[in-house]
């Protein structure tokens, strides 16, 4: 069985129009980068995306928004993103808002095989409409399902030959989730690594996870909010 | 005078224990950290994925790898530690975060908060405003008292879509800081120079007013 494929063409070669796909990262924090370029070279349209965020005018998911690739967004937060709010507001985008923790457990629950989970998130407000809620030791919460998604997309620091991820700092977020939670995981790498390379102690997300890795090239890791202290 | 958001992020700095661990929201939330009172031990968490944030980093030193929720470029303290997004939720749902500090657009007389949302104007998202304050222990609410237009926005009820019910317990304001209690609005301190009249006047929710009401002294 051979995971490694040669770039991020090859990798994404079998999305078609149409797909769900998980895309990680938090903000514009270890995000794709050459899988989202790879997909708006492709040009599929009618996706469904679930990200935390939507990326920025010209980069990350909102070059796919540029090119009108995408036709439903789910997400917790989407503020800084003038084209997406503009197509939100337009009714050219359907977006479904939910919260970051209640994104992150549906990715987990996905990955552990769990059909949903309960969350108080969102408790009685919009969010709860048309969801079933339960009491538990007299407090409410919500019945949310795992996602269920075509492909997730990720971004790891290193991986190896077998598909095993480690993340660096706060680029990890909604990574190794995702990558639990496609039918079919793509992931792209600063490094990879022959197999036994990795301390199999410091792995992120085992390789059983990962279909597809390959190492990824420029990788731009641009700061949304570039924020420093006087020396 | 009105608090300026340095004053406000300074006195609600005064809640702080040691020991607490604390997550602090976008905007003057994130000007908390510049007042921790000294000699007392605070860990801060950022709910996309560390506990034990630092301070911005020097000129140079930036990592597009480490940011806070605000996306902002941050550094890490000695003792700190990287986790995914559901533990990082995780640890919130359990209740092991002590004090949520967060933005407000309104809030009502019952603790109920609305920050996401103004229907057909401004959709950003909740975030992860919805899971804080859905599990948070204790909730301080940072904003101002009223509207450019001089609208109150401590409320009977929330006008905008609902971000969490009963939850909030301390508001810190431009003008006072309140309690959120069963009756209403308990009024505690207010700012240098505004009156109890004032405060009276912009605050179109339950208001209780007890006794004399001390300045905050900064």
């Amino acid at each position: 069985m051979n995971k490694v494929v040669s770039h991020a063409a090859e990798a994404i070669h079998d999305i078609r129009d149409g797909a769900t796909i998980m895309l990680g990262g938090f903000g514009l924090c270890g995000i794709p980068e050459n899988c989202i370029t790879a997909l708006v070279s492709k040009g599929v349209k009618n996706l469904t995306c679930i990200s935390n965020n939507a990326g920025v005018d010209d980069f990350g998911i909102g070059l796919m928004l540029q090119q009108k690739q995408v036709r439903k967004m789910i997400s917790s937060y989407v503020g800084e993103n003038a084209e997406f709010e503009r197509q939100l507001l337009s009714g050219e985008l359907e977006v479904e808002l939910i919260p970051q923790g209640t994104l992150a457990t549906r990715c987990l629950a996905a990955g552990y095989g769990m059909p949903a989970v309960f969350t108080p998130a969102g408790v009685g407000t919009e969010v709860a409409i048309g969801k079933e809620t339960r009491n538990f030791n007299g407090k409410d919460y919500l019945m949310e399902m795992a996602f269920d998604a075509d492909y997730a997309i990720v971004k790891a620091w290193k991986g190896d030959t077998e598909g095993n991820l480690v993340y660096r700092e706060t680029a990890r977020n909604f990574n190794p989730l995702m990558a639990m939670a496609g039918k079919i995981t793509i992931a792209e790498v600063e490094e990879l690594v022959p197999a036994g390379e990795l301390d199999p102690d410091h792995i992120h997300t085992p390789g059983i996870y990962v279909h597809r890795i390959f190492q990824g090239k420029d990788y731009e890791k641009r700061i949304e909010q570039r924020t420093v202290r006087k020396a | 005078m009105a608090l300026t958001k340095e004053q406000i992020a300074q006195r609600i700095a005064r809640e702080l224990r040691d020991g607490y661990y604390v997550n602090l929201g976008i905007g003057i939330p994130t000007l908390v950290a510049n007042y921790i009172p000294k000699g007392i031990n605070v860990v801060l968490q950022s709910e996309n994925g560390l506990l034990g944030m630092g301070p911005f980093p020097f000129e140079g030193n930036e990592d597009p790898d480490l940011i806070n929720a605000g996306k902002q470029t941050i550094t890490t303290v000695p003792g700190s530690a990287f986790f995914d997004s559901a533990l990082s939720f995780g640890m919130i749902r359990a209740g092991k975060v002590d004090l949520t500090v967060l933005g407000a657009m309104e809030v009502s007389e019952e603790g109920d908060i609305a920050n996401w949302k103004i229907p057909g104007k401004m959709v950003k998202g909740m975030g992860g405003a919805m899971d804080l304050v859905a599990s948070a222990r204790n909730i301080i609410v940072a904003m101002v008292h009223s509207n450019p237009k001089g609208e109150s926005k401590l409320l009977p009820k929330c006008t905008l879509p609902l971000t969490g019910l009963r939850c909030v317990k301390k508001i810190v304001s431009d003008l006072a800081v309140l309690d959120v209690t069963d009756q209403g609005f308990r009024l505690l301190e207010r700012a240098p120079g505004v009156s109890v009249d004032e405060i009276r006047q912009k605050t179109a929710g339950k208001l209780i007013i007890e006794g004399e009401i001390p300045e905050m002294v900064f």
